[in-house]
């Protein structure tokens, strides 16, 4: 297989971006343990003078490491096993009063305080067309600190062949549960990142993230038709312990007493059970090549947690990113119609009242969650929505000011020694319902509507504004009961009117974490990894089309 | 130093492939220095400068493969990347879809590089800003945009004495106009190899008249609607097609290619007699290296000849299993068109909606290649062949299949994304609802 042509995991239909290959990759195979701290000081010690040596006011050094491995199989082949590493340092500082950014791919004493004059020397430079000095909240020094994600086996230390045949033995499964055709991956990130500043901070922070995932695809050769049903796995802030099955860890799907199957799939929380995920898949894809076909209309649905993760990211992780809503995305992704003048009334409602949305970069085993963010700042949670009103943003430490506040929220990122930190999404969370509500409860109440579970297609408007949605299994329910699987579902809606139909949410027994690694902003493009967490929810009166066509 | 010489690139991989102590072994090598400066509020944003440098190995014994990447080009790191990918496909297990590595290959000539583009420096980057944001400030308009500009090369070697190289250079720039309130919204974008051929000022006016006329825009009702779209509009659609024409997936059923009761839809006539869309290294206006990244030459392919299907890319292994000619995945791609201008089809129609850009395209249903998107920044009206109102965006759910039988007529086909694609008039284009973006 083409080397290039496996990093685009489009071609397995886990997403539709392309995974990138950080930097300047470079490899230590096996030799995954974090450089000592005290040499990174003295590396950071050494820029951080450079820098104010040339007159900087602020700087700031991030040295970074950073690994990848890909296992990538189809069926009973393994296609590939890559292992990538980037490492250097990038040097971010003020200088009257304007930001300057540069990064060396050698890590030496020399050649970081090289960078570190290059950087004061662009932002004295670009000082000359300045008109808006930057104004940078104050964040405290904390010393010398550090920090890991708290897993419990880290997946590089799991042996290839171990992981080889796990990926094998759910592809087998699927294959004889009824699939025509399986790839599964795993990818593994370790980002080993050393943060200092000239407030005074030395952050030594071990991140991991995990995603095991596959797409099952199904074909009938007669009537020419195909069906894929992808993984409801999460990327994960977990280690190997994800993919250790555990009744705990997963919502058991409800059960047809009569058939035995479940009615609605089995759904994944902090443990991962990616054979019996496989199966399903299998099972499912094939059932839904006959499912009916759905009458388009408005429907009441209820979203899983698997598939509400992405509505949440597009229709308010990205409205209420700050500098999108200043208009410094424009020529990207676009602006949002979340501007000032709601957020400033505190009346506006985003949602219906009971409607909670809570951005936060601490959540344990979410994607987010660090101690610190790419700047220094603490990482804490804070209220985006609050019954349903609109009371803030996400903002860093050279916009807070714009907000009235004193402090960044600690949402600065970027991903790679190589590239410049900027105000990146956080996890960004529905909260559970107060009230005890299970999901066969929710389900009960319901007389026409669709339940859906997973993500599919997603598409949304340069303001945020217009949606469509997909998943990966439909229900419908009618009266109270699910009656069996649909198809060709997809609803579409508008951001405002799409939250305030909420009108129940289960609680926190069913809360679950959905995720991405690949969100993606700024030009030149970065990533960020990033969960949304949410029990299922119920949205009254949604437009639901229809998406088969004949050619 | 990024961008290295024929001659230096060849040293470094020889150098790799000394090392090599596996049956069969491949490098590739790719480096290039990247300039940008980003735009919005009228003002710099950011600017910098990424230069790159990195190679990558792949090493088999037998069947069992493996890769590893480095950064680092001193002996012992040159070593350490070859032993790294060594010990890693020993512990793979054997895939029999593996192919060994290519034996050496005459490529065509292809012109891709260019010392105007190379030759850009801060002081060129700021004044396409300046050029953008000038007019933008005077006419109380504001301005978000992007240059981005590459030199840099691709180089490969094989332990079958197989060695490549191509050096290349690209500008890449796009604004975004918006009024002062927010209710107006033009783009531009445009992609060159020669930055001879760009300016930035003749650029931004375009994007600037669309701001200006997409004020007071007013809804008309979603539906099947006759369209002109320009290539902006067409380009995401049409190249997601292009990611489709994969021949493994045609015969093993899950394309849109794949034929009830088996086989695949070669040779079928599926779209317009006016389609014709390949695939060539070596054309001026979209050059791209003649070789793809396992050393397969790569040569003029007609996808689509009159409507009819006539090839699909094949990978290697698929290939020699079926006894066929491999086809490597194309780098670039022409759409052939007629002698017309965009201004013509506007002229031609009746009633209509001209579309100067879709966004955030999505597959909905693959088995029809049905996706869903939207339009954006420059929406308008066609009456009795002149532009009426600008018109409030919609989101659109179509196939690009469906949309090819609907041709009403091609113009002459422009550049877009380093693809050939003419501005198109399409009869029933489905707009499926409003959306109250600017």
């Amino acid at each position: 297989m083409d080397r290039r042509e496996f990093l685009r995991l489009s071609g397995i239909g886990v997403g539709a971006l392309a995974v990138p290959v950080f930097g300047r990759p470079r490899t230590l195979y096996g030799a995954t343990t974090p450089i000592p701290s005290a040499d990174k000081k003295i590396l950071a010690d050494a820029a951080l003078n450079a820098a104010r040596a040339k007159g900087a006011s602020y700087a700031d050094v991030r040295i970074g490491r950073y690994l990848n491995q890909f296992v990538v199989t189809r069926e009973d082949k393994v296609q590939n096993l890559v292992n990538t590493e980037s490492y250097g340092a990038g040097v971010r500082v003020i200088a009257d009063g304007t930001w300057g950014f540069s990064a060396a791919s050698h890590v030496d004493k020399d050649s970081i305080a090289r960078a570190a004059e290059r950087a004061v020397a662009i932002a004295k430079a670009n000082a000359k067309i300045q008109s808006d000095p930057v104004q940078l909240a104050p964040t405290k020094g904390v010393g010398e600190v550090s920090w890991r994600t708290p897993i419990e086996k880290n997946p590089f230390e799991v042996p290839i062949s171990e992981k080889v045949d796990l990926l094998l033995d759910v592809n087998a499964a699927a294959i004889e549960a009824g699939a025509s055709f399986v790839n599964s991956i795993f990818f593994q990130v370790n980002e080993q990142k050393y943060f200092a500043s000239t407030d005074g901070s030395y952050i030594d922070q071990d991140v991991h993230r995990f995603w095991p995932t596959f797409s099952v695809t199904v074909v009938d050769p007669e009537s020419g038709k195909f069906r894929s049903r992808d993984a409801l796995s999460s990327p994960v802030g977990l280690g190997w312990e994800y993919v250790n099955a555990s009744p705990d860890g997963k919502v058991l799907g409800m059960v047809n007493p009569a058939t035995g199957q479940p009615r609605i799939t089995t759904r994944y929380g902090s443990r991962y059970d990616m054979k019996e995920d496989a199966i399903f898949a299998a099972q499912q894809a094939r059932e839904s090549l006959g499912a009916k076909s759905v009458e388009p209309g408005k429907y009441d649905l209820v979203l899983d947690p698997s598939h509400l993760w992405l509505t949440i990211h597009e229709s308010v992780g990205h409205p209420l990113e700050l500098d999108r809503v200043l208009g410094y995305e424009a020529n990207y992704a676009g602006t949002s119609f979340a501007t000032l003048d709601k957020w400033e009334s505190k009346k506006f409602n985003y949602g219906s009242d009971k409607v909670n949305l809570v951005a936060d970069k601490t959540q344990p085993g979410s994607l987010g969650a660090v101690a610190f963010d790419d700047e220094g700042v603490a990482c804490k949670e804070w209220d985006l929505v609050k019954d349903g009103v609109l009371v803030n943003y996400q903002a860093i430490r050279d916009q807070a000011h714009i907000l009235g506040e004193k402090e960044s929220h600690g949402c600065c990122y970027a991903d790679s020694w190589s590239s410049v930190q900027f105000q990146r999404m956080p996890n960004v969370s529905l909260r559970p319902g107060k009230q005890e509500l299970s999901v066969e409860e929710m389900i009960k109440d319901v007389e026409k509507g669709i339940f859906i579970v997973g993500d599919g297609s997603f598409s949304i408007d340069q303001q945020r504004y217009n949606f469509q949605f997909g998943g990966q299994v439909f229900y419908e329910i009618k009266d109270g009961e699910v009656t069996g699987m649909l198809r060709d579902v997809a609803y579409q809606s508008n951001t405002q009117e799409f939250w305030n139909s909420c009108v129940a949410i289960c609680d926190k027994r069913d809360y679950r974490l959905g995720g991405s690694y690949f969100d993606g902003k700024g030009q030149p493009g970065q990533i960020s990894a990033v969960s949304h967490g949410s029990s299922t929810t119920r949205f009254n009166g949604i437009n639901v089309i229809n998406t088969e066509r004949k050619l | 130093m990024t961008i290295l010489s024929q001659e230096e690139a060849k040293a470094i991989l020889d150098k790799v492939l000394g090392y090599s102590k596996a049956e069969g072994c491949e490098a590739n090598l790719e480096g290039s220095t990247t300039g940008n400066i980003r735009y919005a509020r009228n003002t710099v944003s950011t600017a910098g400068i990424v230069t790159d440098l990195e190679l990558v190995v792949q090493s088999n014994f037998g069947k069992k493969m493996a890769t590893a990447t480095i950064n680092e080009f001193d002996d012992a790191s040159l070593e350490k990347v070859v032993r790294r990918s060594e010990e890693l496909a020993k512990l793979a297990p054997e895939n029999e879809e593996f192919v060994p590595v290519l034996g050496p290959q005459e490529y065509l000539d292809s012109q891709g590089y260019f010392e105007s583009t190379a030759n850009i420096d801060p002081a060129f980057r700021a004044q396409v800003a300046a050029a953008s944001i000038g007019p933008c400030r005077e006419k109380k308009l504001v301005a978000a945009g992007y240059l981005e500009d590459t030199a840099g090369f691709e180089a490969m070697a094989n332990s079958k004495g197989l060695f490549a190289y191509y050096p290349s250079t690209g500008v890449d720039f796009s604004v975004t106009v918006r009024t002062e309130d927010g209710t107006g919204s033009g783009y531009v974008t445009r992609d060159y190899n020669d930055a001879a051929q760009f300016d930035s000022a003749r650029d931004s006016a375009i994007a600037i008249d669309k701001a200006v006329k997409s004020r007071e825009a007013r809804a008309i009702e979603p539906g099947k609607y006759t369209v002109v779209l320009e290539p902006a509009a067409s380009i995401g659609l049409i190249r997601n097609m292009m990611f489709n024409f994969d021949r493994r997936r045609a015969d093993e059923g899950r394309s849109f290619l794949a034929k009830e009761g088996g086989g695949n839809k070669l040779g079928e006539k599926m779209f317009d007699e006016r389609v014709t869309l390949y695939s060539d290294p070596t054309v001026a206006e979209i050059p791209v290296a003649p070789f793809a990244n396992d050393g397969q030459r790569r040569e003029r392919v007609t996808w689509i000849e009159k409507g009819v299907v006539k090839n699909m890319y094949c990978e290697r292994f698929w290939a020699q299993k079926n006894e066929i000619p491999s086809v490597p995945f194309p780098a670039n791609g022409v759409m052939e068109g007629g002698d017309s201008s965009l201004d013509d089809l506007v002229a031609g129609t009746k009633r209509g909606v001209l579309v100067t850009r879709t966004w955030y395209i999505r597959t909905v249903d693959p088995q029809t290649l049905l996706y869903t998107g939207l339009t954006r920044d420059g929406t308008f009206f066609i009456e009795d062949g002149k532009i009426a109102f600008p018109i409030k965006n919609m989101r659109f759910n179509e196939s690009p299949v469906i949309m090819l039988n609907n041709i009403e007529a091609l113009a002459k086909p422009e550049r877009m994304n380093g693809t050939l694609v003419p501005p198109m008039k399409i009869r029933d284009f489905t707009f499926s609802s409003l959306s109250d973006a600017v």
